[in-house]
Protein backbone atom coordinates (compact mmCIF):
# COMPACT_ATOMS: atom_id res chain seq x y z
CA UNK A 1 0.00 0.00 0.00
CA UNK A 2 2.72 2.46 1.05
CA UNK A 3 4.78 1.88 -2.07
CA UNK A 4 1.66 2.03 -4.22
CA UNK A 5 0.67 5.39 -2.71
CA UNK A 6 4.18 6.77 -3.08
CA UNK A 7 4.28 5.69 -6.69
CA UNK A 8 0.93 7.33 -7.38
CA UNK A 9 2.12 10.57 -5.82
CA UNK A 10 5.28 10.50 -7.92
CA UNK A 11 3.19 9.76 -10.97
CA UNK A 12 0.79 12.64 -10.25
CA UNK A 13 3.66 15.09 -9.83
CA UNK A 14 5.31 13.76 -12.96
CA UNK A 15 2.01 14.09 -14.82
CA UNK A 16 1.73 17.76 -13.85
CA UNK A 17 5.35 18.41 -14.71
CA UNK A 18 5.11 16.71 -18.07
CA UNK A 19 1.81 18.40 -18.95
CA UNK A 20 3.23 21.82 -18.11
CA UNK A 21 6.47 21.14 -19.95
CA UNK A 22 4.70 19.88 -23.04
CA UNK A 23 2.30 22.81 -22.95
CA UNK A 24 5.22 25.20 -22.58
CA UNK A 25 6.97 23.83 -25.59
CA UNK A 26 3.70 23.58 -27.51
CA UNK A 27 3.52 27.36 -27.36
CA UNK A 28 7.01 27.42 -28.79
CA UNK A 29 6.18 24.81 -31.39
CA UNK A 30 3.05 26.70 -32.37
CA UNK A 31 5.08 29.78 -33.13
CA UNK A 32 7.66 27.74 -34.99
CA UNK A 33 5.10 25.78 -37.02
CA UNK A 34 3.22 28.92 -37.95
CA UNK A 35 6.51 30.51 -38.97
CA UNK A 36 7.55 27.57 -41.11
CA UNK A 37 4.19 27.44 -42.81
CA UNK A 38 4.45 31.12 -43.63
CA UNK A 39 8.06 30.90 -44.81
CA UNK A 40 9.38 32.66 -41.74
CA UNK A 41 11.90 31.53 -39.16
CA UNK A 42 9.98 31.97 -35.92
CA UNK A 43 11.51 32.73 -32.53
CA UNK A 44 15.22 32.00 -32.67
CA UNK A 45 16.84 34.57 -30.38
CA UNK A 46 16.31 33.29 -26.83
CA UNK A 47 18.85 30.57 -26.26
CA UNK A 48 20.09 28.08 -28.85
CA UNK A 49 17.52 27.78 -31.66
CA UNK A 50 15.22 29.92 -29.54
CA UNK A 51 14.63 27.03 -27.15
CA UNK A 52 14.44 29.32 -24.12
CA UNK A 53 11.62 31.31 -25.68
CA UNK A 54 8.87 29.75 -23.49
CA UNK A 55 10.81 30.79 -20.38
CA UNK A 56 11.17 34.30 -21.75
CA UNK A 57 7.43 34.36 -22.44
CA UNK A 58 6.71 33.17 -18.93
CA UNK A 59 8.94 35.79 -17.36
CA UNK A 60 7.33 38.43 -19.53
CA UNK A 61 3.85 37.31 -18.48
CA UNK A 62 4.79 37.53 -14.79
CA UNK A 63 6.41 40.94 -15.13
CA UNK A 64 3.44 42.53 -16.88
CA UNK A 65 1.18 44.91 -15.05
CA UNK A 66 -1.76 43.20 -13.45
CA UNK A 67 -5.00 44.99 -14.24
CA UNK A 68 -8.33 44.12 -12.68
CA UNK A 69 -11.06 46.35 -14.11
CA UNK A 70 -12.93 48.41 -11.52
CA UNK A 71 -16.32 47.37 -12.83
CA UNK A 72 -15.56 43.68 -12.88
CA UNK A 73 -16.65 41.12 -10.35
CA UNK A 74 -13.28 40.70 -8.68
CA UNK A 75 -13.74 37.29 -7.12
CA UNK A 76 -15.09 35.72 -10.28
CA UNK A 77 -12.49 37.56 -12.33
CA UNK A 78 -9.78 35.75 -10.41
CA UNK A 79 -11.60 32.42 -10.27
CA UNK A 80 -12.03 32.27 -14.06
CA UNK A 81 -8.46 31.50 -15.09
CA UNK A 82 -8.00 29.24 -12.06
CA UNK A 83 -10.93 27.10 -13.13
CA UNK A 84 -9.64 26.96 -16.68
CA UNK A 85 -6.22 25.84 -15.50
CA UNK A 86 -7.45 23.34 -12.89
CA UNK A 87 -9.83 21.57 -15.21
CA UNK A 88 -7.18 21.45 -17.88
CA UNK A 89 -4.81 19.66 -15.52
CA UNK A 90 -7.41 17.32 -14.04
CA UNK A 91 -8.20 15.32 -17.14
CA UNK A 92 -4.66 13.98 -17.41
CA UNK A 93 -5.19 11.69 -14.42
CA UNK A 94 -7.08 9.12 -16.42
CA UNK A 95 -4.81 8.79 -19.42
CA UNK A 96 -2.93 5.49 -19.47
CA UNK A 97 0.58 6.60 -20.35
CA UNK A 98 2.05 3.14 -20.57
CA UNK A 99 1.88 -0.46 -19.50
CA UNK A 100 3.39 -1.98 -16.36
CA UNK A 101 6.75 -1.14 -14.90
CA UNK A 102 8.59 -3.10 -12.23
CA UNK A 103 9.93 -1.05 -9.36
CA UNK A 104 11.08 -2.13 -5.88
CA UNK A 105 10.10 -5.66 -6.84
CA UNK A 106 6.52 -4.65 -7.47
CA UNK A 107 4.49 -3.97 -10.54
CA UNK A 108 2.96 -0.58 -11.14
CA UNK A 109 0.85 0.81 -13.94
CA UNK A 110 1.64 4.10 -15.60
CA UNK A 111 -1.79 5.52 -14.98
CA UNK A 112 -2.86 7.64 -12.06
CA UNK A 113 -6.37 6.22 -11.79
CA UNK A 114 -8.15 3.59 -13.81
CA UNK A 115 -11.79 4.49 -13.32
CA UNK A 116 -14.26 2.10 -14.84
CA UNK A 117 -16.20 5.13 -16.03
CA UNK A 118 -13.08 6.91 -17.28
CA UNK A 119 -14.69 8.07 -20.49
CA UNK A 120 -17.46 9.80 -18.57
CA UNK A 121 -14.95 11.44 -16.24
CA UNK A 122 -12.93 12.83 -19.14
CA UNK A 123 -16.10 14.01 -20.75
CA UNK A 124 -17.27 15.73 -17.59
CA UNK A 125 -13.97 17.43 -16.91
CA UNK A 126 -13.65 18.80 -20.43
CA UNK A 127 -17.13 20.28 -20.19
CA UNK A 128 -16.17 21.90 -16.90
CA UNK A 129 -13.43 23.68 -18.81
CA UNK A 130 -15.98 26.00 -20.37
CA UNK A 131 -16.81 27.40 -16.92
CA UNK A 132 -13.42 29.04 -16.77
CA UNK A 133 -14.16 30.83 -19.99
CA UNK A 134 -17.75 31.68 -19.04
CA UNK A 135 -16.87 32.98 -15.60
CA UNK A 136 -13.92 34.92 -16.93
CA UNK A 137 -15.91 36.44 -19.78
CA UNK A 138 -18.85 37.35 -17.60
CA UNK A 139 -16.83 38.76 -14.71
CA UNK A 140 -14.90 41.06 -17.05
CA UNK A 141 -18.03 43.18 -17.52
CA UNK A 142 -17.08 43.85 -21.10
CA UNK A 143 -19.27 43.33 -24.14
CA UNK A 144 -16.59 41.58 -26.13
CA UNK A 145 -15.76 39.25 -23.29
CA UNK A 146 -19.41 38.47 -22.77
CA UNK A 147 -19.85 37.74 -26.46
CA UNK A 148 -16.86 35.43 -26.33
CA UNK A 149 -18.20 33.65 -23.28
CA UNK A 150 -21.63 33.20 -24.84
CA UNK A 151 -20.10 31.85 -28.00
CA UNK A 152 -17.87 29.52 -26.03
CA UNK A 153 -20.75 28.04 -24.08
CA UNK A 154 -23.00 27.69 -27.15
CA UNK A 155 -20.19 26.06 -29.06
CA UNK A 156 -19.34 23.68 -26.23
CA UNK A 157 -22.92 22.56 -25.80
CA UNK A 158 -23.41 22.01 -29.53
CA UNK A 159 -20.27 20.07 -30.10
CA UNK A 160 -20.38 18.09 -26.89
CA UNK A 161 -23.50 16.34 -28.17
CA UNK A 162 -21.83 15.21 -31.37
CA UNK A 163 -18.73 14.26 -29.44
CA UNK A 164 -20.72 12.23 -26.94
CA UNK A 165 -22.57 10.44 -29.72
CA UNK A 166 -19.28 9.64 -31.41
CA UNK A 167 -17.99 8.19 -28.17
CA UNK A 168 -21.15 6.12 -27.72
CA UNK A 169 -20.33 4.27 -30.93
CA UNK A 170 -16.81 3.72 -29.64
CA UNK A 171 -18.09 2.39 -26.34
CA UNK A 172 -20.46 0.09 -28.21
CA UNK A 173 -17.66 -1.45 -30.21
CA UNK A 174 -15.17 -1.68 -27.36
CA UNK A 175 -17.69 -2.60 -24.69
CA UNK A 176 -15.93 -0.67 -21.94
CA UNK A 177 -15.64 2.80 -20.46
CA UNK A 178 -12.21 2.34 -18.93
CA UNK A 179 -9.50 4.11 -20.85
CA UNK A 180 -6.97 1.46 -20.01
CA UNK A 181 -9.14 -1.30 -21.38
CA UNK A 182 -9.87 0.68 -24.51
CA UNK A 183 -6.14 1.11 -25.03
CA UNK A 184 -5.35 -2.52 -24.24
CA UNK A 185 -7.98 -3.83 -26.64
CA UNK A 186 -5.97 -2.32 -29.46
CA UNK A 187 -2.71 -4.04 -28.52
CA UNK A 188 -2.59 -6.87 -30.99
CA UNK A 189 -5.29 -6.11 -33.51
CA UNK A 190 -6.09 -2.99 -35.40
CA UNK A 191 -6.48 0.38 -33.76
CA UNK A 192 -9.98 1.71 -33.21
CA UNK A 193 -9.90 4.26 -35.99
CA UNK A 194 -10.07 1.40 -38.47
CA UNK A 195 -13.34 0.27 -36.95
CA UNK A 196 -14.62 3.76 -36.30
CA UNK A 197 -13.38 6.01 -39.11
CA UNK A 198 -16.45 8.23 -39.08
CA UNK A 199 -16.51 8.32 -35.32
CA UNK A 200 -12.87 9.33 -35.28
CA UNK A 201 -13.49 12.13 -37.76
CA UNK A 202 -16.43 13.47 -35.76
CA UNK A 203 -14.47 13.20 -32.53
CA UNK A 204 -11.53 15.03 -34.06
CA UNK A 205 -13.66 17.88 -35.39
CA UNK A 206 -15.44 18.19 -32.06
CA UNK A 207 -12.10 18.19 -30.29
CA UNK A 208 -11.15 21.27 -32.28
CA UNK A 209 -14.37 22.93 -31.22
CA UNK A 210 -14.01 21.93 -27.58
CA UNK A 211 -10.47 23.26 -27.54
CA UNK A 212 -11.53 26.57 -29.08
CA UNK A 213 -8.84 26.07 -31.65
CA UNK A 214 -8.97 27.52 -35.12
CA UNK A 215 -11.02 27.08 -37.27
CA UNK A 216 -13.44 27.08 -34.32
CA UNK A 217 -11.74 29.75 -32.21
CA UNK A 218 -14.96 31.74 -32.11
CA UNK A 219 -14.73 32.59 -28.39
CA UNK A 220 -11.45 34.42 -28.80
CA UNK A 221 -11.52 35.52 -32.44
CA UNK A 222 -8.87 38.22 -32.26
CA UNK A 223 -10.17 40.01 -35.32
CA UNK A 224 -13.82 40.38 -34.31
CA UNK A 225 -13.85 40.18 -30.53
CA UNK A 226 -10.33 41.43 -29.83
CA UNK A 227 -9.55 38.37 -27.77
CA UNK A 228 -13.06 37.50 -26.65
CA UNK A 229 -13.26 36.20 -23.12
CA UNK A 230 -9.72 37.24 -22.24
CA UNK A 231 -9.94 40.81 -23.55
CA UNK A 232 -9.74 42.28 -20.05
CA UNK A 233 -7.13 39.91 -18.74
CA UNK A 234 -3.51 40.80 -18.38
CA UNK A 235 -0.34 39.44 -16.88
CA UNK A 236 -0.30 35.85 -15.65
CA UNK A 237 -4.11 35.54 -15.57
CA UNK A 238 -4.04 35.88 -19.33
CA UNK A 239 -1.10 33.51 -19.29
CA UNK A 240 -3.15 30.91 -17.40
CA UNK A 241 -5.94 31.11 -19.95
CA UNK A 242 -3.58 30.72 -22.87
CA UNK A 243 -1.62 28.04 -21.10
CA UNK A 244 -4.75 26.08 -20.25
CA UNK A 245 -5.52 25.92 -23.95
CA UNK A 246 -2.21 24.26 -24.64
CA UNK A 247 -2.57 21.81 -21.78
CA UNK A 248 -6.00 20.97 -23.10
CA UNK A 249 -4.50 20.41 -26.49
CA UNK A 250 -1.95 18.01 -25.03
CA UNK A 251 -4.56 16.12 -23.04
CA UNK A 252 -7.04 15.84 -25.87
CA UNK A 253 -4.29 14.64 -28.19
CA UNK A 254 -3.59 11.96 -25.60
CA UNK A 255 -7.29 11.12 -25.40
CA UNK A 256 -7.56 10.83 -29.17
CA UNK A 257 -4.50 8.61 -29.26
CA UNK A 258 -5.89 6.43 -26.48
CA UNK A 259 -9.35 6.19 -28.00
CA UNK A 260 -8.51 5.70 -31.63
CA UNK A 261 -4.80 5.09 -32.15
CA UNK A 262 -3.96 2.37 -29.68
CA UNK A 263 -2.48 4.54 -26.92
CA UNK A 264 0.89 3.16 -25.90
CA UNK A 265 0.51 0.10 -28.13
CA UNK A 266 2.01 -0.01 -31.57
CA UNK A 267 1.85 -2.49 -34.46
CA UNK A 268 3.90 -5.69 -34.03
CA UNK A 269 4.84 -4.63 -30.51
CA UNK A 270 5.08 -8.15 -29.13
CA UNK A 271 7.35 -9.25 -31.97
CA UNK A 272 9.54 -6.15 -31.64
CA UNK A 273 9.81 -6.43 -27.87
CA UNK A 274 10.77 -10.07 -28.18
CA UNK A 275 13.29 -9.40 -30.91
CA UNK A 276 14.94 -6.69 -28.81
CA UNK A 277 14.67 -8.83 -25.68
CA UNK A 278 13.21 -5.97 -23.63
CA UNK A 279 12.17 -6.39 -20.01
CA UNK A 280 8.65 -5.35 -19.03
CA UNK A 281 9.84 -1.98 -17.80
CA UNK A 282 11.82 -1.27 -20.94
CA UNK A 283 8.94 -2.37 -23.16
CA UNK A 284 6.70 0.03 -21.26
CA UNK A 285 9.22 2.82 -21.72
CA UNK A 286 9.26 2.12 -25.44
CA UNK A 287 5.45 2.08 -25.54
CA UNK A 288 5.27 5.38 -23.65
CA UNK A 289 7.77 6.89 -26.05
CA UNK A 290 5.68 5.76 -28.99
CA UNK A 291 2.59 7.17 -27.32
CA UNK A 292 4.28 10.53 -26.92
CA UNK A 293 5.25 10.46 -30.59
CA UNK A 294 1.63 9.92 -31.52
CA UNK A 295 0.53 12.67 -29.14
CA UNK A 296 3.06 15.08 -30.61
CA UNK A 297 1.80 14.24 -34.05
CA UNK A 298 -1.69 15.27 -33.01
CA UNK A 299 -0.42 18.42 -31.34
CA UNK A 300 1.28 19.21 -34.61
CA UNK A 301 -1.93 18.34 -36.43
CA UNK A 302 -3.90 20.83 -34.34
CA UNK A 303 -1.39 23.51 -35.27
CA UNK A 304 -1.29 22.44 -38.88
CA UNK A 305 -5.06 22.90 -39.15
CA UNK A 306 -4.92 26.20 -37.30
CA UNK A 307 -2.47 27.68 -39.76
CA UNK A 308 -4.32 26.28 -42.77
CA UNK A 309 -7.95 27.11 -42.29
CA UNK A 310 -9.65 30.45 -41.73
CA UNK A 311 -12.14 30.85 -38.92
CA UNK A 312 -15.71 29.66 -39.43
CA UNK A 313 -18.54 32.10 -39.21
CA UNK A 314 -20.75 31.65 -36.16
CA UNK A 315 -23.77 30.42 -38.10
CA UNK A 316 -21.59 28.09 -40.14
CA UNK A 317 -20.22 26.68 -36.93
CA UNK A 318 -23.70 26.04 -35.56
CA UNK A 319 -24.91 24.57 -38.84
CA UNK A 320 -21.95 22.22 -38.99
CA UNK A 321 -22.49 21.12 -35.42
CA UNK A 322 -26.24 20.58 -35.43
CA UNK A 323 -27.00 19.75 -39.02
CA UNK A 324 -23.99 17.70 -40.05
CA UNK A 325 -22.09 16.27 -37.14
CA UNK A 326 -24.99 15.20 -34.94
CA UNK A 327 -26.89 13.35 -37.72
CA UNK A 328 -23.62 11.80 -38.85
CA UNK A 329 -22.85 10.68 -35.31
CA UNK A 330 -26.30 9.12 -34.98
CA UNK A 331 -25.80 7.39 -38.32
CA UNK A 332 -22.46 6.16 -37.03
CA UNK A 333 -24.16 4.62 -34.00
CA UNK A 334 -26.71 2.92 -36.24
CA UNK A 335 -24.08 1.53 -38.58
CA UNK A 336 -21.97 0.34 -35.65
CA UNK A 337 -25.01 -1.38 -34.19
CA UNK A 338 -25.93 -3.08 -37.47
CA UNK A 339 -22.38 -4.29 -38.07
CA UNK A 340 -22.12 -5.63 -34.55
CA UNK A 341 -25.46 -7.38 -34.93
CA UNK A 342 -24.35 -8.97 -38.19
CA UNK A 343 -21.16 -10.17 -36.52
CA UNK A 344 -23.23 -11.70 -33.79
CA UNK A 345 -21.80 -9.48 -31.06
CA UNK A 346 -25.27 -8.41 -30.02
CA UNK A 347 -28.46 -10.31 -30.45
CA UNK B 1 -13.12 47.20 -72.29
CA UNK B 2 -9.54 46.06 -72.43
CA UNK B 3 -8.59 44.36 -69.18
CA UNK B 4 -5.47 45.71 -67.51
CA UNK B 5 -4.06 42.29 -66.86
CA UNK B 6 -5.20 39.01 -68.24
CA UNK B 7 -5.71 37.57 -64.82
CA UNK B 8 -9.34 38.49 -64.27
CA UNK B 9 -11.68 35.56 -63.77
CA UNK B 10 -15.36 35.26 -64.34
CA UNK B 11 -17.12 34.66 -61.06
CA UNK B 12 -19.61 31.82 -61.10
CA UNK B 13 -21.97 31.19 -58.27
CA UNK B 14 -23.14 27.69 -58.90
CA UNK B 15 -24.47 25.13 -56.49
CA UNK B 16 -21.68 23.28 -54.77
CA UNK B 17 -21.32 19.64 -55.63
CA UNK B 18 -21.53 17.05 -52.91
CA UNK B 19 -17.76 16.64 -52.81
CA UNK B 20 -17.35 20.38 -52.40
CA UNK B 21 -19.99 20.48 -49.69
CA UNK B 22 -18.07 17.90 -47.72
CA UNK B 23 -15.22 20.44 -47.41
CA UNK B 24 -12.85 17.64 -46.51
CA UNK B 25 -11.11 17.41 -49.91
CA UNK B 26 -10.62 21.16 -49.91
CA UNK B 27 -9.30 21.10 -46.35
CA UNK B 28 -6.96 18.30 -47.27
CA UNK B 29 -5.70 20.24 -50.28
CA UNK B 30 -5.08 23.25 -48.10
CA UNK B 31 -3.17 21.15 -45.61
CA UNK B 32 -0.92 19.83 -48.36
CA UNK B 33 -0.17 23.38 -49.44
CA UNK B 34 0.76 24.50 -45.94
CA UNK B 35 2.82 21.36 -45.42
CA UNK B 36 4.76 21.97 -48.62
CA UNK B 37 5.46 25.50 -47.52
CA UNK B 38 7.11 24.23 -44.37
CA UNK B 39 10.06 23.10 -46.45
CA UNK B 40 10.42 26.22 -48.51
CA UNK B 41 13.26 28.58 -47.83
CA UNK B 42 12.19 31.28 -45.42
CA UNK B 43 12.13 34.82 -46.68
CA UNK B 44 13.46 36.20 -43.40
CA UNK B 45 16.48 38.48 -43.35
CA UNK B 46 18.14 38.10 -39.94
CA UNK B 47 18.31 41.83 -39.44
CA UNK B 48 21.11 42.94 -37.15
CA UNK B 49 23.47 40.30 -38.53
CA UNK B 50 22.40 40.49 -42.16
CA UNK B 51 21.47 43.80 -43.67
CA UNK B 52 19.74 44.22 -46.96
CA UNK B 53 21.26 46.62 -49.44
CA UNK B 54 19.63 49.98 -49.39
CA UNK B 55 18.49 51.83 -52.44
CA UNK B 56 21.23 54.25 -53.61
CA UNK B 57 19.00 57.22 -52.94
CA UNK B 58 17.87 56.06 -49.50
CA UNK B 59 17.16 59.01 -47.24
CA UNK B 60 18.09 58.36 -43.63
CA UNK B 61 19.69 60.24 -40.72
CA UNK B 62 21.18 63.61 -41.64
CA UNK B 63 24.81 64.62 -41.49
CA UNK B 64 26.23 68.14 -41.29
CA UNK B 65 29.33 68.10 -43.44
CA UNK B 66 32.74 69.63 -42.82
CA UNK B 67 34.90 70.89 -45.62
CA UNK B 68 38.32 69.56 -46.60
CA UNK B 69 39.99 71.45 -43.72
CA UNK B 70 37.56 70.19 -41.17
CA UNK B 71 35.57 73.41 -40.81
CA UNK B 72 31.80 73.19 -40.56
CA UNK B 73 30.16 74.16 -43.82
CA UNK B 74 26.82 75.32 -42.43
CA UNK B 75 26.38 79.07 -42.28
CA UNK B 76 23.10 79.11 -40.42
CA UNK B 77 21.25 80.71 -43.25
CA UNK B 78 18.07 78.95 -42.22
CA UNK B 79 17.09 77.93 -45.71
CA UNK B 80 16.81 74.31 -44.71
CA UNK B 81 14.48 75.25 -41.87
CA UNK B 82 12.36 77.28 -44.26
CA UNK B 83 12.28 74.49 -46.79
CA UNK B 84 11.43 71.83 -44.26
CA UNK B 85 7.76 70.88 -44.65
CA UNK B 86 7.71 69.23 -41.25
CA UNK B 87 9.33 72.13 -39.41
CA UNK B 88 11.83 69.78 -37.91
CA UNK B 89 14.88 72.03 -38.01
CA UNK B 90 15.73 74.82 -35.58
CA UNK B 91 18.99 76.70 -35.21
CA UNK B 92 20.67 79.67 -33.56
CA UNK B 93 23.25 81.63 -35.50
CA UNK B 94 26.41 83.10 -34.09
CA UNK B 95 29.22 85.22 -35.48
CA UNK B 96 32.58 83.66 -36.04
CA UNK B 97 35.29 85.09 -33.78
CA UNK B 98 38.86 85.65 -34.76
CA UNK B 99 40.87 82.47 -34.66
CA UNK B 100 37.87 80.24 -35.31
CA UNK B 101 38.47 80.08 -39.04
CA UNK B 102 39.54 76.48 -38.74
CA UNK B 103 36.26 75.59 -37.04
CA UNK B 104 33.72 77.38 -39.19
CA UNK B 105 33.99 77.96 -42.88
CA UNK B 106 31.74 81.02 -43.10
CA UNK B 107 31.62 84.17 -41.01
CA UNK B 108 28.33 83.16 -39.51
CA UNK B 109 27.78 79.72 -38.15
CA UNK B 110 25.15 77.68 -36.33
CA UNK B 111 25.74 77.77 -32.61
CA UNK B 112 22.89 75.31 -32.11
CA UNK B 113 21.41 73.16 -34.81
CA UNK B 114 18.70 70.70 -33.98
CA UNK B 115 16.66 68.30 -36.04
CA UNK B 116 13.72 66.58 -34.44
CA UNK B 117 13.83 63.12 -35.92
CA UNK B 118 10.25 62.42 -34.87
CA UNK B 119 9.00 65.36 -36.94
CA UNK B 120 11.28 64.76 -39.89
CA UNK B 121 9.71 62.95 -42.81
CA UNK B 122 13.04 62.36 -44.54
CA UNK B 123 11.94 64.16 -47.66
CA UNK B 124 15.39 65.55 -48.38
CA UNK B 125 14.19 69.10 -49.09
CA UNK B 126 16.68 70.51 -46.58
CA UNK B 127 19.42 68.96 -48.63
CA UNK B 128 18.06 70.53 -51.81
CA UNK B 129 17.74 73.92 -50.19
CA UNK B 130 21.21 74.13 -48.69
CA UNK B 131 23.43 76.51 -50.70
CA UNK B 132 26.54 75.45 -48.85
CA UNK B 133 26.46 71.70 -49.42
CA UNK B 134 26.30 71.43 -45.68
CA UNK B 135 23.46 69.02 -44.97
CA UNK B 136 22.93 65.61 -46.48
CA UNK B 137 20.77 62.65 -45.78
CA UNK B 138 22.67 59.41 -45.41
CA UNK B 139 21.84 55.73 -45.46
CA UNK B 140 22.10 55.49 -41.68
CA UNK B 141 18.91 54.55 -39.87
CA UNK B 142 17.71 56.64 -36.95
CA UNK B 143 17.78 54.26 -33.99
CA UNK B 144 14.95 53.85 -31.52
CA UNK B 145 14.96 55.63 -28.19
CA UNK B 146 12.94 55.40 -24.99
CA UNK B 147 12.38 59.16 -24.58
CA UNK B 148 11.02 61.62 -27.06
CA UNK B 149 13.65 64.17 -26.13
CA UNK B 150 16.36 61.83 -27.28
CA UNK B 151 15.07 62.11 -30.81
CA UNK B 152 16.03 65.76 -31.01
CA UNK B 153 19.47 65.50 -32.51
CA UNK B 154 21.86 68.35 -31.75
CA UNK B 155 25.13 69.21 -33.38
CA UNK B 156 26.91 66.54 -31.38
CA UNK B 157 25.06 63.89 -33.33
CA UNK B 158 24.63 65.66 -36.63
CA UNK B 159 28.04 67.14 -37.42
CA UNK B 160 30.41 64.55 -38.76
CA UNK B 161 33.59 63.86 -36.84
CA UNK B 162 36.77 65.25 -38.37
CA UNK B 163 38.41 61.87 -38.47
CA UNK B 164 35.27 59.91 -39.33
CA UNK B 165 33.90 61.44 -42.48
CA UNK B 166 30.49 60.27 -43.64
CA UNK B 167 30.33 59.29 -47.26
CA UNK B 168 27.63 61.23 -49.13
CA UNK B 169 28.78 60.58 -52.69
CA UNK B 170 25.64 58.59 -53.29
CA UNK B 171 23.58 61.75 -52.85
CA UNK B 172 26.13 64.35 -53.94
CA UNK B 173 26.35 63.15 -57.53
CA UNK B 174 27.90 65.27 -60.29
CA UNK B 175 24.43 66.07 -61.55
CA UNK B 176 23.48 67.42 -58.16
CA UNK B 177 26.63 69.55 -57.99
CA UNK B 178 25.93 70.88 -61.45
CA UNK B 179 22.37 71.70 -60.44
CA UNK B 180 23.55 73.53 -57.38
CA UNK B 181 25.81 75.74 -59.47
CA UNK B 182 22.85 77.03 -61.46
CA UNK B 183 22.53 80.49 -59.96
CA UNK B 184 19.46 81.30 -61.99
CA UNK B 185 17.53 79.15 -59.54
CA UNK B 186 16.68 81.52 -56.72
CA UNK B 187 17.56 79.25 -53.86
CA UNK B 188 21.08 78.72 -55.15
CA UNK B 189 21.78 82.44 -55.16
CA UNK B 190 23.25 83.15 -51.75
S1 LIG C 1 14.44 65.69 -44.59
FE1 LIG C 1 12.65 66.96 -45.00
S2 LIG C 1 11.48 66.81 -43.09
FE2 LIG C 1 13.54 66.08 -42.61
S3 LIG C 1 14.59 67.86 -41.85
FE3 LIG C 1 15.01 67.76 -44.05
S4 LIG C 1 13.43 69.03 -44.98
FE4 LIG C 1 12.77 68.62 -42.91
S1 LIG D 1 20.57 75.48 -45.52
FE1 LIG D 1 22.62 74.58 -45.25
S2 LIG D 1 23.88 76.28 -44.67
FE2 LIG D 1 21.79 76.99 -44.45
S3 LIG D 1 21.33 76.56 -42.27
FE3 LIG D 1 20.68 74.79 -43.42
S4 LIG D 1 22.42 73.41 -43.36
FE4 LIG D 1 23.16 75.41 -42.77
Amino acid sequence: MEAGLLFKIILVVAMFAVSLLVAMYSTFLERKVSAWMQNRKGPNRAGPLGLLQPLADGVKMFMKEEIIPNVSNKALFIIGPCVAMTTALMAGALIPWGGDIELWGRTFTLQVADLNIGVLYIFGITSLGVYGIMIGGWASNNKYSLMGAIRASAQMISYEIAMGLAIIALIMSTGTMSLKEIADQQDAGLANFVYQPLGFLIFLICAFAELNRAPFDMPESESELIGGYHTEYSSMKLGLFLFAEYINMFISSAVIVTFYFGGYHFPFQNEINEALGLSTTMATALGTGIMFLKVFFFIFFFMWIRWTLPRFRYDQLMRLGWKSLIPLAILNILVTGVVMWMNGKIN
Amino acid sequence: MQPLTNRSKQVVKKEMTFAEKLYLPAIFGGMIITFKNMFRKSATVQYPEVKRDMSPNFRGQHVLKRDENGAERCTACGLCAVACPAEAITMNAAERKKGEEGLYREEKYAANYEINMLRCIFCGLCEDACPKEAIFLTDRIVPTEFDRDDFVYGKDKLVEKVNERIDVTKRQTPEVLEFKKNKSLSHNKI
